[in-house]
């Protein structure tokens, strides 16, 4: 135990103001908000893949690789990049799911509040091996990224626009909608469009060709992507 | 399935054409005429002819029925893809695009009448000429090479006919022999092309005549993500490859087709098959037009690919000498969609805007396992330039490394798709 606690001072200095430590209360909070993840995700002693994999263990967990549980193909790829469950990806993928995979089989239009999060993170971290390595409470990266994420800029997009700059994606992408070691990108709503763009050009999903092509595309372009891609399929 | 285009003929797009659209009403329509049916002109002739809906008449001069693609030809004479799939045709740019394409080899371009003469004896006027012939050889780069050798060393850079002589050569090659590869100076067409050859040879020999070794003389002291080669060839062709620069060999003297030997300073190897990328150049109808500087290469506006040489012709791919962009077959098809917003702007009008470029180069080293490296880039008033780029790391996991095979697969789907519709 005593060595426990030069860690937790050095976690607890590192985030001093930025969050307050997770209380009894915050971690049983956490919990009743978990009851909305029961149905498919099971957490705690003797735990089973259910709809959804087990959450034990889940912070730094390599995304997909729960043994026996079922995974849609795009989380499959995202953990093959290198996705990782760590407090900031936690954090952005209950925010959204969709803001990390697109075409998870996590039906789930996420917890919005950060408070909500913050709970429900400081409950599951208990169910990890070494609970006190895990910093408490997040991501400062969210709360940093949350306005560009989400805020819907991405309705008037410049399809003519969208169309040059789809040039860029068809040297792989293609625009039959074809879906084979690339995934397609054709008829997408423009929400979910936008927020993939955005969660490359930050870093939070990992592909690097998408993550350089990502960079350099302002949020006008992202809007006109998304604008021209709608309309393909 | 197509986005509706004439939805976007509003009064802006409308109007702006009016102004700047050099063509009066009721002359003909203006005519782009592309030299070369590869990378970047089949994307430059699709783009164009989509991208204007019937506005702007392409005609595309490709002597080939079938153009075998380079890219995946390695994994071709690595057994990893038929012959088959690399062939692809015309047709579909004729019949749903609207483009006519002219199976004949341009000799010559009079730039003064904007004429393109082809060897059928036909002459083909343009408004704007497109050129993306490739690359050639350089005459006497390697003593005692020349084309005529190519049926004894095969170079297999330009793919087809080539590609399947050496892959049978290799098949052929007697227990124990030995594969030699004479490496290319730089710049050439595909920088991590011939060791990703060099590993899918150490894999069909490494199943088929495990004792087999593989020798690479190369005038370069370094190469194209040679640290994931270099990992790759330790960990599944442990002993079989040998990497010699120049300052090892003296360098390639001369090789002689006849008895298979390759000279260097102090020593003469003798090899079962010799696999020799002699040094190159932009293909010879770049130098007959008179568009290449001292180095064999075409410079170009980086913006719009036109030639610094006469502004009525855009050249793309291998031929140019752009500046950060490597020569790849991704380069080559992101140079032509630029270009042909280009044109499209200076003879019909529609909108501009700002170029952009990226490339990726996907290599495979052994079975599922794939690598890649690949950047963006701009185009500054000097040169296209580099803004940014990434590579695969050493040590990378298994399941990331099949990955990266599979999307290469996808990749190549994508841009054939794209080149060919
Ligand atoms: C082994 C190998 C592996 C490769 N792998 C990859 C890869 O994985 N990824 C990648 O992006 N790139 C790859 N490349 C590179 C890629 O093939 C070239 O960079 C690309 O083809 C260049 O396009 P281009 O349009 O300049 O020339 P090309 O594609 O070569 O097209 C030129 C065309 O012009 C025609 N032509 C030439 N002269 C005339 C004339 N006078 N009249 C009419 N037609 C003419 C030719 O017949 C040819 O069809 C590879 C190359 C090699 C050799």
């Amino acid at each position: 135990m005593r060595a426990l606690i030069p860690a937790l001072v050095l976690a607890f200095g590192f985030l001093s103001g930025a969050t307050s430590v997770a209380s009894a209360q915050d971690i049983a909070r956490g919990e009743r908000l978990f009851n909305a993840c029961l149905r498919c995700h099971d957490v705690g002693k003797d735990a089973k893949n259910r709809i959804g994999p087990h959450l034990n263990g889940v912070f730094d967990r390599k995304a997909a690789t729960i043994e026996g549980a079922t995974y849609s193909k795009a989380m499959k790829r995202a953990g093959a990049d290198g996705l990782r469950w760590t407090i900031d990806t936690l954090n952005i993928y209950i925010q959204n799911p969709k803001n990390l995979v697109s075409g998870t089989r996590m039906n789930y239009r996420g917890m919005r509040k950060e408070k909500d999060r913050s709970d429900l993170l400081a409950y599951l971290r208990q169910f990890s091996v070494s609970p006190a390595n895990i910093p408490e409470a997040s991501a400062s990266l969210l709360r940093q990224d949350a306005p560009s994420l989400h805020e819907e800029t991405y309705l008037d997009g410049d399809a003519e626009y969208g169309e040059y700059l789809s040039g860029e994606c068809t040297s792989c992408h293609q625009s039959s909608g074809a879906d084979k070691g690339i995934p397609s990108i054709t008829g997408w709503p423009q929400p979910d469009f936008v927020i993939a763009l955005r969660a490359y050009k930050k870093g939070h999903r990992p592909h690097p060709v998408m993550q350089m092509i990502a960079k350099r595309l302002s949020e006008e372009e992202i809007a006109a992507l998304a604008a021209y891609f709608k309309e393909l399929h | 399935m197509r986005l509706n285009r004439r939805r976007f003929l509003g009064t802006a797009a409308a109007s702006a054409a009016l102004l700047s659209s050099p063509i009066a009403v009721g002359q003909k329509r203006p005519r782009v005429v592309i030299i070369g049916g590869g990378a970047g002109g089949a994307t430059a002739a699709r783009y164009l002819a989509k991208d204007s809906d019937g506005a702007i008449e392409v005609i595309l001069i490709e002597p080939s029925r079938t153009y075998y693609t380079c890219f995946f030809s390695n994994l071709a004479i690595g057994g990893f893809q038929p012959m088959s799939k690399l062939a692809h045709s015309y047709g579909t740019l004729a019949s749903e695009y609207g483009v006519t394409v002219v199976h004949d080899w341009a000799s010559a371009v009079d730039r003064e009448k904007k004429v393109v003469r082809l060897a059928g004896g036909d002459a083909i006027s343009y408004d704007r000429l497109v050129l993306s012939p490739g690359i050639d050889f350089v005459k006497g780069a390697i003593e005692g090479w020349d084309v005529t050798a190519q049926t004894k060393m095969p170079h297999a850079y330009k793919a087809g006919t080539q590609t399947q002589l050496l892959k049978a050569q290799i098949e052929a090659m007697p227990e124990g022999g030995t594969f030699a590869m004479v490496a290319p100076p730089n710049p050439y067409r595909c920088p991590p092309g011939p060791y990703e050859r060099v590993s899918m040879v150490a894999h069909v020999l490494k199943q088929r005549n495990p004792t087999a070794k593989i020798l690479i003389l190369d005038p370069k002291e370094k190469f194209s993500k040679q640290g994931l080669f270099m990992e790759g060839w330790e960990n599944h062709y442990a002993g079989m490859v040998d990497w010699l620069t120049d300052e090892f060999t003296g360098g390639v003297q001369r090789v002689d087709p006849d008895t298979m030997e390759i000279v260097l300073e102090d020593e003469t190897i003798k090899a079962d098959v010799v696999n020799v990328i002699p040094a190159m150049q932009a293909g010879s109808i770049a130098q007959q037009a008179g568009l290449t500087n001292e180095a064999g290469w075409c410079p170009i506006v980086p913006a719009t690919l036109q030639s610094r040489m006469d502004e009525n012709i855009h050249v793309l791919g291998d031929a140019t000498q752009n500046g950060d962009m490597p020569k790849s077959g991704y380069s080559a098809n992101s140079q032509a969609k630029a270009a042909a917003m280009a044109i499209r702007h200076a003879l019909t009008g529609s909108r501009a805007f700002k170029p952009r470029f990226s490339n990726t180069c996907w290599s495979l080293i052994s079975p599922d396992n794939g690598v890649k490296v690949g950047a963006s880039y701009v185009a500054t008033d000097e040169k296209i330039a580099k803004v940014d780029g990434f590579i695969s790391q050493n040590n990378e996991d298994d399941a990331l490394r099949k990955q990266t095979y599979e999307e290469s697969l996808g990749w190549y789907a994508g841009m054939t798709a794209d080149m060919f519709g």
